[in-house]
């Protein structure tokens, strides 16, 4: 993954497109690679956190990509789960290794994404919103009733990746994961694709009357949220080592959805700031853990109330308070 | 087989209430109540609480139950809700929202109620039967009461000011302005009216199956399945989901061992959507 990033390096001197990839991804990266493992060296505990923190923004990246076409996507803990399986019985069953099961899981649940996606997204708002929850909760108990691997559908033992031994190993590969999907999504946006996406999420009837193949766009919107859903499944199956049908559940969905939403859904930086800020955030207040799921509806309703388009917003609207206040 | 018709019955009313009361929400408000299920599950745990803890008879249990969900209900709207609605850009704002409200009061369930499962002692003894099927006293009791309170909804949301007020209100916001109509009034009693219903629901059920804090979620998802089998926003779409969906859970649970009985209610449902991705009476994205 390193070769991808220094290859935009050395081509940026020349092609502006990738000067600006550069710049995008170059905080980010600078943050995840040395920030990051110099402020927690020595801290296991911490760097957990933040491998998860990665991991799961992965995941949400994923979301945001379906929240860009307008739809409100509650299946992600679906897809994570179908990739978490796929991983854990490829390694367990086949002996594979997570370097050839991470893609697989990623394929697997794209196609699954495909086949279930391209009828279900004639659905719109509340109804897509709908199906989709129930899709997590048929997933669920889909596994339950499949997987005779061990009692209750868990499976166990499952292998970690060969060469990752330390919680520091572990985390780089989880900040890699996250670099590779930020800089894919954010090519992906500010594409033509992207600009599509953005015109279906206004008005899907007018994209279509210029010509554009809506059905087919959605469709692979859905499948690429769905691979990034099941190579994060398909990761935390690996670290965690083991997984159950309850591993994730429509609370896992709802939370995916909603660590986009508070990091804003016009920037594709937002899952990831909403994703670490929430997980650091709870980190923290640890001591009053008996209250954590209360502070998070809670704060889920005040951001609704004052910052309906997310924490990344805040800069813009204090950037016009200041200005209408000289 | 008499039994799997009277277990369906019995499970169609009682869904019916909780249909009913989303789709009044749904319909006036055009937000998707995602808590739903947990003002069920507060009504479940007001009428335990009422009824166990302050020995008080079932009936004051079940009112206060309607009262303080409705309460509620009509608290969110007014603070919360109508805030939003007339701030937010996007449309899944609202929905958003309304997961927030749900994470909240599931939250502050389990801190005030704990987790425990918590059930009542049936109201009424003794069992009918049926034919060759078994019916408890106190389950008819629970059909009656349900029945009643459905057909009560009905004549008020057909044949008072307010419930045509409700009504006009759901086929267009702007011109029931016009008339004259107190719109935030209005939007108001229809989420109470919902909230309330679901809290019904719940102290209902508790008599029969017992309630506990985290139930919220489970709730919700099978209100979900009715109004997408009936129809989103359609009274008698909401209905027709419940009775639906009562009578294949009925049938499920005395053919299937556990858990299938729901995998393949979802698996009906998303080959139905893709027949009929309105439900059966719902507008075409309307």
């Amino acid at each position: 993954m390193a070769t991808s990033t220094e290859a935009a390096g050395t081509i940026g001197a020349t092609s502006p497109g990738s000067r600006k990839a550069l710049i995008a991804i170059l905080p980010l990266a600078i943050l995840l690679y040395a920030v990051v493992p110099f402020i927690l060296r020595g801290q296991p505990y911490w760097l957990n956190v933040m491998t998860n923190a990665a991991i799961l923004s992965f995941g949400s990246l994923g979301v945001w990509v379906t929240f860009a076409i307008g739809r409100v996507n509650i299946a992600q803990g679906a897809f994570a789960l179908l990739g978490g399986y796929t991983t854990a019985i490829l390694s367990t069953v086949f002996g594979l290794s997570f370097w050839l099961c991470l893609p697989l899981s990623g394929v697997v649940a794209a196609l699954v994404g495909t086949l279930i996606g391209w009828p279900l997204l004639r659905l719109r708002g509340i109804y897509f919103a709908m199906v989709t929850l129930s899709l997590t909760e048929a997933m669920r108990l889909l596994f339950l009733n499949t997987v005779t691997l061990h009692d209750g559908g868990g499976v166990l033992n499952i292998p970690r990746p060969a060469g990752i031994d330390t919680p520091l190993d572990f985390y780089l590969f989880a900040a890699t994961l996250l670099l590779v999907g930020y800089l894919a999504v954010w090519r992906l946006a500010g594409s033509r694709i992207g600009w599509v996406f953005r015109s279906m999420r206004q008005n899907e009837e007018l994209a279509m009357s210029i010509g554009i193949n809506v059905a087919r766009y959605r469709v692979f919107a859905f499948a690429f949220c769905s691979a990034m859903g099941g190579m994060a499944g398909a990761s935390f199956a690996s670290l965690q080592q083991n997984i159950y049908p309850a591993t994730y559940t429509v609370t896992d969905s709802i939370n995916f959805m909603l660590y986009c939403f508070l990091g804003g859904l016009d920037f594709v930086l937002g899952p990831i700031v909403g994703t670490f800020g929430l997980i650091i955030a709870f980190e923290l207040l640890r001591s009053i853990q008996e209250y954590q799921a209360l502070l998070y509806g809670a704060l889920m309703i005040l951001v609704m109330l004052f910052l309906p388009n997310g924490v990344l917003s805040l800069p813009s609207i204090l950037g016009r308070f200041w200005r209408s206040g000289r | 087989m008499e039994q799997i018709l009277v277990n369906g019955a019995i499970l169609s009313a009682n869904y019916a209430l909780i249909a009913l009361g989303i789709t009044l929400i749904f319909g006036i408000m055009n937000v998707l109540n995602f808590a739903h299920g947990q003002m069920f599950m507060i009504g479940g745990l007001i009428v335990y609480t009422v009824c166990v803890v302050f020995k008080l008879p079932y009936a004051v249990g079940l009112l206060s139950a309607a009262v303080a969900v409705g309460l509620i209900g009509m608290l969110l709207e007014r603070t919360l809700f109508q805030r939003v609605m007339r701030i937010s850009s996007r449309e899944e704002n609202t929905m958003l929202l309304a997961v927030g409200t749900a994470l909240l009061l599931e939250n502050i369930a389990l801190y005030v109620f704990g987790e425990k499962q918590r059930g009542i002692p049936p109201m009424v003894s003794g069992v009918y039967r049926l034919g060759s099927a078994f019916l408890p006293a106190n389950r008819l009791l629970v059909f009656a009461i349900s029945l009643a309170l459905i057909a009560a909804v009905l004549l008020f949301v057909n044949f008072t000011r307010q419930g045509r007020a409700m009504r006009a209100l759901a086929q267009d916001r702007t011109a029931t302005m016009l008339m004259g109509v107190d719109v935030n009034r209005i939007s108001m009693l229809g989420f109470g009216l919902g909230a309330a219903l679901a809290g019904i629901a719940g102290g209902l059920l508790i008599s029969v199956s017992g309630v506990n804090a985290g139930i919220g979620t489970a709730i919700s998802t099978k209100a979900f399945i009715m109004i997408m089998i009936g129809g989103a926003g359609v009274i008698g779409g909401a209905l027709l989901g419940a009775v639906a969906l009562g009578f294949a859970e009925a049938i499920g649970y005395a053919l299937f061992p556990g858990s299938v009985t729901y995998l393949l209610i979802f698996t009906a449902l998303i080959l139905f959507l893709l027949i009929r991705p309105q439900g059966i009476m719902g507008k075409p994205w309307g």
